[in-house]
């Protein structure tokens, strides 16, 4: 047995670009427990609801995280719209739809990106992140920003798209997949690739259940669990079935996701297809009604909760968000136990962490 | 941009920033925007660096971060914010555990607007920011120099 110590990881470091801190307790080169310290980005914005009215604050709900900004602004309308029973038109659920898979699309290449530079495959990286592009010029065109849109509001969404923009989108995604399939092929079959991904951090399915794993860090280890199922926006209409991978290790997760970005093209072509016409969004007046509404919502992350209370004022009482990564740190410290010094960084990256998210 | 006669390396550090500004960070490196093609590089050392990119507003738990990086970062260095968050707290400014923009606690050079800032607009930033080097460079080789003149007086 060797000399225990603690190597700090964090929380400047570089393969992460936000700050979150381990304390690995390592034995020559094997880690034997990780402690993770948050807090280094905690802003406290839910206690924002006293300061801004339910309509200004879903621009600050979207400011939890530059990456799912879409779909935490969709979650906490549908959290209000439920509290104030409101319905929303057809075309701005589908609008919404096709803007969260986009917003997923662009997660999950971000994310590939990240884990092959956290491999060492640094052209890797930048084809990937050259690829998001695309997708973040998509939605300049529709929305007009490129990572935080303000495009979803209570009651509706902000912007039309016309059909011709939404024929367009749906060819540049489909050129972008053949690219696509060509980095996928890299990190699918790759040796060295595989060498990094294949039997390491392998998270069993009683583990993922019992550590209340969420998102694509459950469904690579045979949890069936994805909140599309249950219905908001128009997911039942798209014919939709989650990807699903038995192995639990890094290979498996990165299989999910890459899965879910051609799942979500479909899904958008699909939607583009059947998108009704009509109205985007309907008047939102009064205050927010007294009561209780509890939302869930699946980010490319995993599932996140919304919860709204009213009060009957222009203010709400309470403003709740609990994000897939939080949910997912106690399955990291499983996976980082036993593991190579070496491949903490991947088995971090691998949850895809938003430590904005969890923190807020 | 043939005016670039130095290739500034950078260090970027997360304040307390919703990520948005990161990712454009990490954007200006990537093909699209491809500021490494000036040898401008995103170093994880502070001491290698010239140029420190701050994103997101400082709390309680960052701000020995961000003192602790500009102080190991070796002189004349410069530092950016990046965004309305570093620039004065923005959204979140009402927020209790926002203390305000990263002005608070280290000297900012230049400040780039936007939320998030374009990778465009970081650009520019860091741009601005070689000016603000040079200056500084050239203020540390003349002070020797002075330095060096005062003594030569007091000596006669």
């Amino acid at each position: 047995m060797g000399k225990r110590t603690i190597v700090p990881f964090g929380p400047q470091h570089p393969v992460l670009p936000e700050p979150v801190h381990l304390d690995l307790v390592i034995e020559d080169e094997k880690v034997v427990e990780a402690i993770p310290s948050i807090g280094f980005i905690h802003r406290g914005l839910e206690k924002l609801v006293e300061k801004k009215e339910y309509t200004e604050l879903v621009y600050v709900i979207e400011r939890i995280c530059g990456i799912c900004s879409f779909g935490h602004g969709w979650g906490y309308c549908h959290a209000v719209e439920g509290l104030m029973n409101i319905e929303v038109p057809e075309r701005a659920e589908y609008l919404r739809t096709i803007w969260h898979e986009l917003s997923r699309i662009h997660s999950h290449i971000l994310w590939l990106g990240l884990l092959a530079d956290g491999f060492g495959f640094e052209s890797l990286f930048m084809h990937c992140w050259r690829l998001r592009e695309r997708v973040l010029d998509l939605f300049e065109k529709t929305t007009g920003g490129r990572v935080i849109f303000s495009v979803c509001k209570v009651g509706g969404v902000r912007k039309d798209v016309d059909k011709e923009t939404l024929d367009e989108m749906v060819g540049v995604l489909r050129k972008m997949e053949i690219e696509l399939k060509e980095l996928t092929n890299t990190f699918m079959d790759d040796y060295s690739v595989k060498s990094r991904l294949v039997g390491i951090g392998v998270l069993s399915k009683e583990d993922a259940i019992e550590l209340c794993a969420v998102g694509p860090m459950a469904r690579a280890s045979g949890v069936d669990l994805d909140i599309r199922l249950t219905g908001n926006g128009i997911y039942d209409k798209l014919g939709f079935a989650p990807c699903i991978e038995t192995a639990g290790d890094c290979y498996a997760r990165c299989a999910v996701r890459i899965r879910e970005i051609y799942q979500s093209i479909d899904m958008i072509e699909e939607a583009v297809k059947t998108i009704p016409e009509g109205d985007i969004a309907v008047p939102v007046k009064g205050n927010a009604p007294k009561g209780e509404f509890i939302t869930r919502l699946e980010q490319p992350r995993g599932e996140c909760f919304y919860y709204a209370k009213g009060a009957d004022s222009k203010f709400l009482e309470r403003m709740r968000v609990r994000t897939p990564t939080n949910m997912n740190i106690p399955a990291m410290v499983k996976i980082l136990q036993g593991c190579d010094l070496a491949d903490v960084p991947m088995l971090f990256l691998t949850i895809d962490p938003c430590i904005s998210c969890a923190e807020r | 941009m043939s005016y670039v006669t130095k290739s500034p390396w950078i260090i970027h550090y997360d304040g307390s920033s919703c990520n948005g500004c990161d990712i454009e960070v990490l954007a200006c490196l990537t093909p699209m925007y491809d500021v490494e093609r000036f040898g401008i590089i995103n170093t994880g050392n502070p001491k290698h660096a010239d140029i420190f990119l701050v994103t997101g507003s400082v709390n309680e738990q960052s701000i020995k971060v961000v003192k602790q990086i500009y102080d190991q970062m070796p002189e004349p260095k410069v530092v950016v914010a990046v965004g309305i968050c570093a620039s004065s707290g923005g959204i979140f400014k009402e927020c209790y555990n926002v203390l305000g923009g990263i002005d608070m606690v280290v000297p900012v050079d230049v400040y780039v607007p936007g939320c998030a800032a374009r990778p465009e607009a970081i650009i520019d930033g860091v741009v601005k920011g070689l000016g603000v080097l040079a200056e500084k460079r050239a203020a540390m080789d003349k002070k020797p120099a002075a330095a060096a003149k005062a003594e030569a007086k007091e000596g006669a």
